[in-house]
């Protein structure tokens, strides 16, 4: 075998090894998957959704933790939107390059790191005790909103940093002022990418579970949430408590809900890629 | 907004005399950028309704110099000025003067064409809108009269919601032009306004800044001598931050003063 033929022989060997270690987490996936929709397709129809939770696991619901759930969304929506995104126009387009705005940037991405734990002790004694929330879905909304500020105020710089230099000189050369500037242009061009941003953090506050049950939320509610200072559930923590069960009826209804949460992030996440795409064409 | 309008024009009384004849002055401009200095000593009159071309070698100072004239160098980090520029007798660097005012009158067009990710008729609206003009038949009208002063209302009349960046590069640059008249300013900056277009297109811009003189008092930089000697009434030649000479186009291109002036026209260097 001469150099050139063992040269391909390695050239191919990586080919397959590459291919084999992409497989492993897409065929666990659908293994997952597979295993979760055989458990649990045949239990999901209206009345699961809609009905609330019972002893029994064929009378149970899901109706008060998705509730929970949509409460928490929404609310977190609310409140990390218009904190992380001003946070992010400040540091790209005010913030003079200084040490303090390089200490801030270090702790915005030091933050992003924290174990989702320490946000629930964080919200527990803040939110919880001191603001004296109590377990309501408010407490939980801005537990889950301090978890994903960072991820959006750096989605929010990323999308401003890619706005092209040329078109804010051009909206400063016809006399508009920083803030003009940025709202009317840097803002609009760069929505794609902040959207995006937000709907992927979003979806990673629907699956959080410890900081939630830190914070209080309760396994079992006997009511869907009416305001924002009820107590309330949410779908994960649903599942971990029918998991635990003995009886397999709550195994089926943990897979059921299984799926109806994975529904729910599938669907995020195709709404930021369907953004990012329209977005990325826009500019260019 | 009245009283603001006032205590400008009071502060921006110079203590020279008034020379009539002048659109706009500079002296003694030296500009640094930390310890770099771009700009040494530039003195410059230039008259109203006129075309002056900057020519010189790359990193000649010469986009940094036409940049004062609207004060975009002001973002730069560590920029500094010292020296006077007076446009229409008005110290244009005396710390209360609005940007937002120099701006509206000093207009500017850039190398790259750079029109906003939106509809051809926002893109010209768009000077209008931040000035707080809500008419919108005044600002229909102003947006006609800017794009058929730029002479490229016939081309888009039908499509004025089209995205802008449907056009192509020498038609987007006339749209540049146009969202820049719109704002009704009395200079006009051109920073390689044809450098990214193909010569059908450059002729066209050629043209309209040809026109355009009657009304505005441009100052275009330019790498092509040809377009200097074509469409300038005056042509100053900078070399390493400095003015070496300012003159007639026609004098600078057939008999210079200056030998390196000469040297740099002819091909020599540069």
């Amino acid at each position: 075998m001469n150099s050139i033929q063992k040269n391909r022989l390695k050239d191919q060997l990586f080919k397959f090894w590459g291919i084999g270690c992409t497989l492993i987490g897409l065929v666990l996936l659908v293994i997952f998957i597979g295993g979760i929709l055989v458990d649990g397709l045949s239990r999901i129809d209206w009345a699961f959704i809609t009905d609330l939770p019972s002893r029994k696991a064929e009378k149970s619901g899901i109706w008060t933790p998705l509730m929970g759930s949509i409460w928490i969304l929404v609310l977190t929506a609310i409140i990390s939107f218009p904190v992380s995104v001003a946070a992010g126009v400040y540091l790209e387009e005010y913030a003079k390059k200084n040490r303090l705005s390089a200490l801030l940037e270090i702790n915005i991405s030091n933050l992003a790191g924290v174990p989702s734990i320490i946000y629930g002790l964080l919200g527990l004694e803040v939110f919880v005790r001191i603001m004296n929330l109590g377990a309501s879905v408010l407490a939980g909304a801005l537990t889950l909103s301090l978890l994903i500020l960072p991820i959006i105020i750096v989605a929010t710089r990323e999308a401003i940093k890619a706005v092209p230099n040329s078109i804010r000189d051009a909206s400063y050369a016809l006399g508009a002022s920083k803030w003009q500037t940025i709202w009317n242009q840097v803002l609009p061009a760069s929505s794609g990418g902040i959207l995006t941003g937000i709907i992927l953090a979003l979806s990673r506050a629907v699956g959080e579970t410890a900081p939630l049950i830190v914070v209080g939320a309760l396994a079992y509610v006997p009511f869907a949430p009416q305001g924002p200072l009820d107590q309330f559930s949410v779908l994960p923590i649903q599942i971990f408590n029918w998991i635990s069960r003995p009886q397999a009826g709550f195994i089926e209804n943990a897979a059921a809900a299984i799926i109806i949460l994975l529904l729910i992030t599938f669907i995020m996440n195709g709404i930021a890629v369907y953004f990012r795409n329209k977005w990325q064409k826009k500019l260019q | 907004m009245t009283e603001i309008m006032t205590e400008k024009t009071e502060d921006l009384k110079i203590e020279a005399p008034i020379v009539e004849k002048y659109k706009l002055q500079t002296r003694d401009v030296n500009v640094y950028y930390g310890d770099f200095q771009a700009i040494k000593d530039v003195s410059m009159n230039i008259k109203p309704r006129s075309i002056t071309a900057f020519i010189g070698p790359s990193g000649c100072g010469k986009s940094t110099f036409l940049r004062l004239f609207n004060r975009m160098n002001d973002y730069i980090e560590d920029f500094k000025m010292e020296g006077k520029i007076k446009i229409d007798d008005n110290n244009i660097y005396k710390n209360k003067i609005q940007l937002e005012q120099l701006r509206k009158d000093v207009g500017m067009v850039f190398q790259k064409p750079n029109p906003f990710p939106k509809s051809i008729f926002e893109n010209v609206a768009y000077g209008l809108k931040i000035q707080g003009i809500k008419d919108k038949k005044l600002i229909a009208d102003r947006v006609e009269k800017a794009l058929v002063q730029a002479d490229l209302w016939n081309e888009v009349k039908d499509n004025l919601n089209k995205s802008a960046l449907t056009l192509s590069g020498g038609q987007q640059q006339r749209l540049c032009i146009a969202r820049t008249l719109a704002v009704e300013p009395s200079i006009i900056l051109m920073d390689e306004p044809t450098s990214a277009l193909d010569p059908i297109s450059t002729a066209k811009i050629e043209e309209l800044i040809h026109h355009l003189k009657k009304d505005y008092t441009i100052i275009i930089v330019t790498h092509n001598m040809q377009q200097a000697s074509r469409i300038s009434d005056y042509t100053a030649f900078f070399y390493m931050g400095e003015l070496i000479e300012f003159d007639k186009t026609k004098k600078i291109f057939t008999n210079p003063e200056k030998k390196r002036t000469e040297n740099y026209i002819t091909g020599r260097f540069g």
